[in-house]
């Protein structure tokens, strides 16, 4: 075939491809996809796995010293949720032919990203709160879109999420709603709380529609459904009588609502906070990946074991096969 | 050792007695045995099963979805099949 054949026939696959997906028909593991389409998937979605992996961390550090037993179940219930996150997306990244520990080495060393807001210390059993109400609030309005994404195991997956996650903002919800009604220094602990997540949750939404890099094509292939700056929206207009209730400040002095458009206007995010955060210079990036790494190579016994166990059986097998 | 030695298990959940059982998601384990206990950490955290199955991916055997065409073409052609090839006289109402 000569290469004018091969780009026309790619050209044809292209078509029938963007066909497919216009008619709101998703993409499964074994149909043809463009390259690029499987490698902004693969970027996507791992990313997002490892979102939900390394946001053990800041909220795990609180396991121990959660202030009930209650408290503790369910702070361990919602943390064992974001690692069944993490396996439902490492599984959907996995159908796109790249393996787990790829996906793994990427993250720890560094080439692959996660949300920035991981890398924020929690400082008080009220960021616990925030965390839950805010952080996961701002990944449900994301997620919830999600579902509706063109890869089929994404879309899967994001929909078996959902389901689990409105647990996580609610128990955060009610963290603040103990903290803000207490006593006044329970009062202040979560106003600061809420305004240290505050900014760095809207944050989660990624760049303005109009900086960011991947967002045109994503768009056109359905990998996003709804652009960051619109999410971003529906999350600032949901949060106001949220904030309200709990008789709290709100972080944002510029907030105003705009009758015209149906929507909160809000002041400018700190985009310079936001660049350094991902490049690697928040207060926790570091530790983050170092935590990584060392509980994955103080894991090395079990996953040696299991291996010497599974020969073991194997052996065995054999002998009385014979 | 990493996790590609171990093998990929595709899992499937009986949501209430009476249905079918559902793909729910895949895990990798090192046996069948490790693998419905995965499976039920990992799928049925909030009784979404009574039952789970689990099967090995390689042991799946799956039409082509680039021949579905060609591969289903054969049932396409005989629309008798249908209830709604044969229209009811209005007075019969509903059968
Ligand atoms: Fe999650
Ligand atoms: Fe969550």
């Amino acid at each position: 075939m000569s290469t004018e054949d091969q780009i026309e026939d790619i050209n044809a696959l292209e078509q029938k491809f963007q066909a497919r997906i216009d008619a709101e028909q998703k993409i499964e593991p074994k149909d043809w996809m463009p390259d690029a389409y499987r490698k902004n998937l693969i970027r996507q979605i791992s990313q997002h796995a490892h979102s939900e992996v390394i946001g053990m961390q800041p909220e795990g550090n609180w396991i121990t010293r959660a202030p009930s037993l209650r408290r503790k179940a369910v702070l361990l219930a919602k943390v064992q949720d974001e690692a069944g996150h993490g396996l439902y997306l490492y599984s959907a990244t996995e159908t796109l032919g790249i393996s787990r520990a790829e996906l793994i080495a990427a993250l720890q060393d560094g080439s692959a990203k996660y949300a920035s807001i991981f890398n924020y210390p929690t400082q008080t059993w009220g960021d616990v709160g925030a965390i839950g109400w805010l952080v996961d609030g701002a990944a449900i309005c994301n997620q919830v879109s999600l579902q509706r994404t063109s890869y089929g195991p994404y879309a899967r997956g994001m929909i078996r999420i959902c389901k689990e996650e409105s647990f996580h903002q609610r128990q955060g919800y009610q963290i603040m709603i103990e903290l803000a009604h207490g006593t006044p220094e329970q009062k202040q602990m979560a106003q600061d709380s809420l305004n240290r997540f505050y900014w760095p949750s809207l944050m989660m939404f990624g760049p303005h529609d109009s900086e960011s890099a991947h967002s045109a094509r994503s768009m056109q292939w359905k990998i996003k459904r709804e652009t960051n700056d619109d999410l971003r929206q529906k999350f600032i207009d949901q949060t106001v009588p949220q904030i309200e209730y709990l008789g709290l400040e709100h972080p944002d002095k510029d907030l105003k609502w705009n009758e015209e458009r149906g929507h909160y206007d809000s002041g400018e995010i700190d985009w310079e906070e936001f660049q350094n955060v991902i490049n690697g210079n928040g207060h926790c990036n570091r530790q983050r990946i170092q935590h990584h790494v060392k509980a994955h190579e103080e894991g090395a016994w079990v996953r040696d074991a299991q291996n010497a166990y599974d020969q073991k059986r194997r052996a065995r097998k054999a002998s009385t096969a014979a | 050792m990493s996790l590609e030695h171990l093998e990929l298990f595709e899992v499937f959940v009986r949501s209430a007695r009476g249905l079918d059982h559902k793909h729910a998601g895949s895990l990798h384990a090192a046996d069948h045995e490790q693998a419905l206990e995965y499976a039920r950490d990992c799928y049925t955290r909030r009784s979404e099963g009574v039952s789970i199955w689990v099967v090995k991916s390689r042991d799946i055997c799956a039409s082509q979805e680039d021949d579905s065409d060609s591969f289903f073409d054969p049932s396409d052609d005989k629309p008798y099949r249908h209830a709604t090839y044969f229209p009811l006289p209005k007075e019969v109402g509903n059968m």
